[in-house]
């Protein structure tokens, strides 16, 4: 993520500001919907497939990324078909029920909004986006927070991950570890963080730090990022508006007869 | 437990994002008033700690299944409150966006189901009476178990009504509920287990470290008022709560067609229409193929919604034929546009 | 200018669980001078190191910086002009880019940012790593973490260089870079390091402590082929120095 984050295109050039504002406008919009709606949620697609497609990201990686959070939305969703039979349309001969409508339409917004969130983060990076946020308003202690914790997530990840293996080699070949061993690494692990944190401390008053962290981010917002973020929350607002979908296939329906 | 976007409604979402950003300034404010600086890499590491350690599984005797720290309460016990909400809040936050673990309108609930009850209720009304100043020993485990039991009971149930009265997912209260609680008795267990054990061991090998955290610095004494100011912020949020998913299925669609003067399309069937609605009847590529929005007719099993909840906003059948071609069709355009641009981003890059 | 650079007269410290660290160091370090700290572990190397920029402030005896004692209202400047280059540089680079952890000491001086931008790349010029600047510091290899720390320090244009086992993890190729590194460098070094050979290279003096005492202090060609000494302190006589004085 931290790579794509640091690409370039005209998307990681917009200000993550804007970016932060359309994504969020964009999250509303889909959640706006009526509860059946799948088909007028399809336009709203053009958003993350246009962060992706203009951003360069890997759209089968993010893919991934949305498959494996999956299982959950999937878990609750996958009652209301069994709970709501009452029909509500039919394709062709077969009757569909209000269970199958919402529980699609659970699907498609859990699509479009991790798939957005993703690519988001993946068209801006974790410090322009904590810039950005810390520049709409978000608490400057809470921005740290994040920063520090994206930071240091890896190297105590390493640590652990570490500790793990050496437990593992010298267990008899359980994969988890008895209860036992489990309080003595992880409190081992702690205390190395507890450690590490007072180590970063020193480090951070060496260099003159008085209780404010201090980002070096100047981005000004041009036309461009004003642009960006009213021209989609005016496409989000006409796809919320108008079913673009029902029109399209309706036209179509059209055609033949 | 972590909710995702597609169960809750912008109304709830809205609510819980609005109350969790009000905790997150305030705690950002109390933290920020210890005047401690050592707290802002003690929170950083500790919370990429909780991130790490999630990586880590002990097997549950007995069960074949496994468990691991979830965090908000060891946090408490080490940062005090509203250091540890921060370092929660950041967790969730950072999986939400990276790991698209729970969703970013969900970020609300989630931050206040993990957040707020670990560390301002399980945490001042029964770790702190039950331990005191105790880290290790029965009455500690006792206590981390009551706590984390506690606090994940009570988160669970902010699942249920938040997923409730958001009304997307149909599981009807009583099963869901049913469901949720017992699985979060067991979950809670391990948890309070897990926090004691590790509170325990860094008792023993580094006492100062858990004595001069500063969760001492940060007195119980200011948490009443803000409980109960919360306690009615919920009740108020509750109240309008209501009187939105009852007479308007949804408050931001509501105060959509308010702001636009026109209802919406697929509205309901004997409310006034207003003149868009009309206009937009008479434009309509082919009024005479798709069914009459008139027919559509509330689902029964919205009746149990609540009490008094008008009919809701359905899709006719002639919307969902013509809405599935047509929604196939503009994926299919919304892809190749993508594709177009992504060509025309690589000509240009 | 008179004073020596780094004035340390009978410094004591104890910590609060009892352990005595040092038990009365002193030297003196004059401008420009490279000076190597070795010791056998817990000697007191890191406790020694703590003090000279204030972090821990000495049980009883002094510590003076360009003839400046440490006071409430000094300490900023003494802390600005005293470097001190971490042994963890996973420690030093808590940023979220390599570019905002070097430009994190000069805004904390309160310098424009323009002019804090301007120094930060200048110190990446410095140690070669103006390349690395938009990096997050979990990408980077060890020998560049350790240019990058390097480099967050010289952003304060520090007149000392504290080094706490700069060569440590480093593999063979990053070592000899950064050695080259060091070399070029005109600050007042001060370097604690069990790296012997390093130490032949980079500095012409040498202190051993051991128990919290200084047990030598003098030219380092001399006092480390001192076999006898080296051995009774927990340390060894580097190999580069048994092929220049083969016996």
């Amino acid at each position: 993520m931290d790579d794509l984050g640091r690409m370039d295109s005209p998307i990681h050039r917009i200000d993550a500001r804007a970016k932060i504002i359309a994504t969020a406008a964009f999250v509303l919009a889909v959640m706006s919907f009526p509860r059946y709606e799948v088909s007028a949620l399809m336009p709203l697609f053009a958003y993350p497939f246009a962060l992706i497609a203009v951003g360069n990201l890997p759209a089968g990686y993010l893919l991934k990324k949305v498959a494996v959070a999956a299982p959950f939305a999937l878990f609750v969703g996958i009652f209301n078909p069994l709970l709501d039979r009452q029909p509500m349309g039919m394709i062709g001969p077969v009757a569909i029920s209000g269970g199958w409508f919402s529980f699609a339409s659970i699907m498609v917004r859990f699509t479009l909004t991790v798939s957005a969130a993703l690519a988001l983060v993946a068209c801006t990076g974790i410090h322009r986006l904590c810039a950005g946020l810390k520049m709409l308003g978000l608490p400057s202690p809470f921005v740290v927070q994040l920063l520090f914790l994206y930071r240091y997530f890896f190297v105590i990840g390493d640590e652990g991950l570490r500790m793990l293996r050496a437990a593992e080699m010298r267990s008899t070949g359980a994969r988890t570890l008895a209860f036992q061993t489990y309080g003595t690494l992880i409190g081992h692990l702690l205390v190395r963080s507890m450690d590490r944190a007072q180590r970063i401390y020193r480090s951070m008053v060496s260099r003159g730090f008085d209780g404010e962290v201090r980002l070096l981010r100047r981005e000004a917002p041009g036309w461009r990022d004003v642009a960006f973020a009213c021209g989609w929350i005016a496409f989000f607002a006409f796809a919320r508006s108008w079913d673009l979908a029902e029109f399209v296939g309706r036209w179509l329906s059209r055609g033949p007869s | 437990m972590h909710m995702a976007d597609a169960l809750i409604s912008p109304a709830v979402g809205g609510t819980m994002w609005a109350t969790s950003a009000g905790l997150i300034a305030w705690c950002a404010r109390k933290v920020k008033g210890v005047c401690d600086d050592r707290l802002v890499p003690m929170m950083g590491v500790m919370g990429a700690f909780i991130f790490a350690s999630q990586m880590i599984n002990f097997s549950i005797p007995g069960t074949g299944s496994s468990g691991h720290l979830g965090g908000g309460l060891i946090l408490t016990i080490l940062l005090g409150p509203h250091a540890a909400f921060l370092a929660i809040a950041s967790v969730l936050t950072v999986q939400a966006l990276f790991f698209a673990d729970g969703g970013l309108l969900a970020l609300g609930c989630n931050v206040f189901n993990l957040g707020f009850f670990p560390a301002f209720v399980a945490y001042p009304l029964i770790y702190r009476p039950i331990a005191g100043a105790r880290r290790a020993g029965g009455r500690a485990w006792t206590a981390a178990i009551v706590a984390a039991v506690a606090g994940l009971q009570l988160g669970a149930f902010g699942v249920v009504v938040e997923t409730k009265l958001s009304g997307i997912s149909e599981l009807p209260f009583g099963t869901f509920l049913m469901v949720m609680q017992p699985i979060h008795l067991a979950i809670g267990v391990v948890e309070g287990l897990a926090t004691a054990a590790v509170v325990e061991f860094v008792a023993r090998v580094r006492p100062e470290a858990i004595a001069t955290t500063p969760a001492a610095a940060l007195g119980q004494r200011s948490l009443r008022p803000v409980l109960a100011g919360l306690l009615v912020a919920a009740a108020l949020a509750g109240g309008g709560l209501n009187w939105f998913a009852s007479s308007h299925p949804d408050g931001l669609e509501w105060s959509i067609s308010k702001l636009t003067g026109k209802e919406e399309l697929e509205g309901s069937g004997d409310g006034p229409r207003g003149p868009a609605a009309r206009i937009q009847e008479k434009t309509a590529f082919l009024p005479d193929y798709g069914f009459r929005p008139a027919e559509s007719k509330p689902a029964p099993a919205e009746s149990s919604a609540g009490p008094g909840a008008g009919p809701w906003p359905a899709v006719s059948a002639g919307t969902s034929v013509s809405g599935i071609v047509g929604g196939l069709i503009t994926l299919i355009v919304a892809g190749l546009i993508g594709y177009l641009l992504k060509r025309g981003g690589r000509t240009t890059t | 200018m008179s004073d020596p650079m780094i004035d340390i007269t009978d410094v004591c410290f104890t910590y609060p669980d009892g352990t005595e660290a040092l038990r009365g160091v002193s030297f003196r370090i004059g401008h420009g001078e490279s000076v190597a700290i070795v010791g056998a572990n817990g000697a007191g190397k890191s406790t020694l190191l703590q003090h000279l920029n204030g972090y821990l402030a000495p049980t009883r005896g002094d510590v003076r910086i360009g003839g400046q004692a440490f006071t409430r209202e000094r300490i900023a400047e003494i802390r600005r002009s005293v470097g001190v280059v971490f042994q963890d540089p996973d420690d030093q680079l808590f940023m979220p880019t390599v570019f905002d952890d070097v430009a994190f000491g000069p805004l904390n001086l309160g310098v424009p940012p323009e002019e804090a931008e301007r120094r930060a790349v200048a110190s990446l010029d410095r140690v070669g790593m103006a390349h690395l600047r938009e990096r997050p510091p979990h990408k980077l290899s060890a020998g560049e973490k350790r240019a990058v720390a390097i480099a967050t320090v010289l952003a304060l244009s520090p007149d000392v260089l504290v080094m706490d086992e700069p060569s440590s993890n480093l593999d063979p190729r990053g070592r000899r870079r950064l050695i080259e590194l060091l070399a070029t460098f005109e600050h007042t070094k001060i370097i604690a390091s069990h790296d012997l050979e390093l130490v032949v290279e980079l500095c012409p003096r040498v202190i051993v402590l051991d128990g919290g005492l200084i047990v030598a202090d003098g030219p380092t060609e001399r006092l480390l082929s001192d076999e006898p000494l080296m051995l009774a302190h927990g340390l060894e006589r580097p190999h580069i120095l048994r092929h220049r004085h083969p016996h």
